[in-house]
């Protein structure tokens, strides 16, 4: 826009000679116009994530793991509730099998020319088949955290940026009532709610039929508790995004705080809104498979990944399979959700970017 | 200009005070007297230069002026109509603002086009999404931004067009009246010179009032018709650009004037500085009276008595001190 007015030559600086300079032809002056695409925030951060092969790796673990619980219950031929028959009586032989073990009536059938399905991960002390009843225990553990989790993005997400946006009285209140629940111990509220929800809950509702009540207590303590970490990391999130000008440049504009929540803060931090979760749902699952451990989860013949480890704890020297199944796929997610969430945290932290 | 019931100012600021409230102990709060008791007023297409050290309150006066932050005190009056907490909204359109830092100023996360846009997208100016682009076309043609820019986010800018990026949204609603918040401090020399140009240039093109805040007395001399001086909260002079330059009254105004670079050091060495001892007091703690007695060489025991009110001292030249 404005003219570039040269300097006059001094003779003491050590200004270059124009002369010595020969302009740009028209093939290199286009070269200077291609400059790189530009990028918005998220699509620079997934290009990152992909860059990292830990967190790229957990995420196909991941995918692969929610295909195989998908598919797996179509293909497999028993229930995860069901006493295995064979030829329609019932096998002594059929429980504790080894893993692609037969019981003596299956070998006897498959002798005889009959096809059948093998017990992958061989079967439990009932004769269940066990392949199946870990699938079902990872559904319900996957399940839980994911819904734990969302639970705990909603009310943390709200709660934080409401008390850090209205600051000043609302948000000291707020913010002491955090740091009382922060001093709750969990794990004890979950049994006192169990067992006051044992005896209150209308057990012919459907969703606590389907639940348990010892799930709905979980849910119960995940709404009320666990959601102040989130509320506080997003408070403070929202503080340092109001000491921004640009907030004020939309205050100025007499833009509504809505609008300002809407097109400012909120975008500004959803990284870390997206590391939180994805941080929060292997805590998640860790706290249902060690409540479910503890005899405090779902409930039987429901599996889940933490009674099944605690089921085979009785049977462990004789066979060490049962605990190394479920334990293993308890590592598998749990390992794979904090890959992804340190990756995650590494591709949209603006402190950390470039 | 003036009529009957419409002022000649566009903008009138009287006895503005904002006191913020500091924690001294537990339950414990005193004021601190940001801005204490300040008034002056701008005509339409008028420029005053606001000039103080760090922490003496400009960036507050601006802020108050612009109500984000409440006012303790005083009035702010707009074409004639009193602004308040309450109306504040319909005088949004015609007050805008320029802030500091280029950096924080614009939101990371959205591309120039939606900065400039937003005003837009707030007051509604547009019918459809090609007047809206049209419209941040033009204000980016206005600030010298080119139009490919536009789809880009502002990492990939410099200071000095990230400042042509706040500047263009606050024209988009054509405003009557710019605070600008020493818009070229962040800004390299050269820099500055090609903005503080361009405030210029939109003056006379699109005849905006401004309130030019900053600390560098040059910069102030050359873009302000007025300038006002502050100390610790109080204005302590204010007069025409040449004026103030060539006639100081104000102690502290000498001594602001004396610590400006002289490009020529033969007139450099000539030139006395006025060298002022100690350091400004914390202003939880003023002194009474006078606000600028404890580094002041005039200053004698009526000025620790009683604080100097601005007086005319001929020609709109307002100065705040007892023996000067």
């Amino acid at each position: 826009m404005s003219e570039i007015n040269m300097p006059k030559k001094n003779l003491l600086s050590m200004q270059i000679d124009p002369a010595k300079f020969e302009p740009a032809s028209e093939d290199e002056k286009r070269q200077a116009d291609v400059m790189s695409e530009s990028t918005s925030f998220f699509r620079d951060g997934m290009r990152k994530l992909m860059k990292n092969p830990l967190a790229v790796g957990s995420i196909i673990a991941l995918v692969l793991i929610i295909l195989l619980i998908l598919i797996a219950p179509k293909i497999v031929p028993y229930g995860y509730e069901e006493i295995i028959k064979v030829a329609g009586s019932k096998d002594k032989t059929i429980t504790n099998l080894a893993p692609f073990a037969w019981s003596e009536k299956e070998q006897a059938l498959i002798a005889s020319g009959t096809k059948l399905f093998p017990h992958i991960m061989g079967t439990d002390s009932l004769g269940r088949d066990y392949f199946i009843r870990v699938i079902y225990g990872t559904r319900v553990s996957l399940t839980v955290g994911l819904f734990a989790s969302i639970l705990v993005l909603i009310i943390g997400v709200l709660y934080g940026s409401i008390s850090g946006y209205r600051g000043g009285r609302t948000d000291m209140i707020m913010m002491r009532i955090v740091d009382i629940i922060y001093s709750l111990p969990d794990v004890l509220i979950i049994i006192l709610l169990s067992v006051v929800l044992n005896q209150t809950l209308n057990k012919s509702n459907p969703i606590v039929k389907l639940l348990g009540t010892n799930m709905v207590a979980i849910f119960i303590v995940f709404g009320l508790l666990y959601w102040v970490g989130m509320a506080r990391l997003v408070r403070g999130e929202v503080l340092k995004i109001k000491n921004n000008e640009y907030f004020l440049a939309a205050k100025a504009t007499g833009a509504s705080s809505w609008h300002i929540i809407k097109t400012h803060v909120i975008p500004n931090c959803i990284s870390v809104i997206i590391i939180t979760t994805a941080l929060q749902i292997p805590s998640s699952i860790f706290t249902e498979s060690f409540l479910s451990f503890m005899g405090m989860g779902v409930q039987a013949p429901m599996p889940s990944l933490g009674s099944l480890a605690n089921n085979a704890r009785a049977g462990l020297q004789s066979y060490p399979w049962q605990l190394i199944f479920p334990a293993m796929m308890i590592v598998i997610i749990v390992l794979a959700f904090n890959l992804l969430g340190d990756g995650l945290r590494d591709a949209f932290d603006p402190k950390l970017r470039r | 200009m003036s009529t009957e019931n419409k002022s000649e100012y566009l903008v009138e600021v009287r006895h503005l005070k904002e006191y913020f409230p500091v924690r001294t102990g537990f339950l414990k709060t005193i004021p601190l007297k940001a801005v204490d008791d300040v008034s002056f007023a701008i005509r339409p297409g008028e420029t005053l230069g606001l000039v103080g050290e760090s922490g003496c309150g400009k960036t507050t006066v601006g802020r108050t002026l612009m109500h984000l932050y409440k006012p303790t005190g005083g009035e702010i009056y707009f074409e004639g109509k009193q602004v308040t907490e309450k109306n504040i909204g319909e005088f949004r359109k015609d007050m805008q603002m320029v802030f500091q830092d280029p950096y924080s100023s614009l939101d990371p996360r959205m591309t120039v086009e939606d900065i400039i846009g937003e005003p837009l997208d707030v007051h509604k100016l547009y019918s459809s999404k090609e007047e809206r682009r049209e419209k941040v076309m033009e204000l980016m043609s206005l600030v010298g931004l080119n139009a490919e820019h536009a789809t880009r986010y502002v990492h990939e800018f410099s200071g000095g067009q990230r400042q042509r990026i706040g500047i263009a949204r606050a024209l988009a609603v054509n405003p009557k009246f710019i605070v600008c918040d020493e818009p070229v401090s962040a800004l390299d020399v050269s820099i500055q010179a090609q903005v503080i140009n361009m405030f210029e240039e939109l003056q006379e093109k699109l005849g905006v009032a401004y309130l030019f805040i900053a600390h560098d007395l040059l910069v102030v001399h050359h873009i302000s018709d007025r300038i006002a001086v502050m100390y610790l909260g109080r204005m302590v002079e204010m007069a025409d650009a040449d004026e103030l330059n060539e006639n100081p009254i104000h102690p502290y105004t000498l001594s602001l004037l004396s610590a400006v670079p002289v490009p020529d050091p033969r007139t450099a060495k000539a030139s006395q500085r006025i060298i002022l001892e100690g350091d400004v007091p914390s202003p939880l703690n003023m002194p009474s009276g006078c606000a600028f007695r404890t580094r002041c060489r005039y200053a004698t025991e009526k000025c620790a008595q009683e604080c100097p009110a601005l007086t005319d001292r001929g020609n709109g030249h307002m100065v705040a001190c007892w023996n000067r």
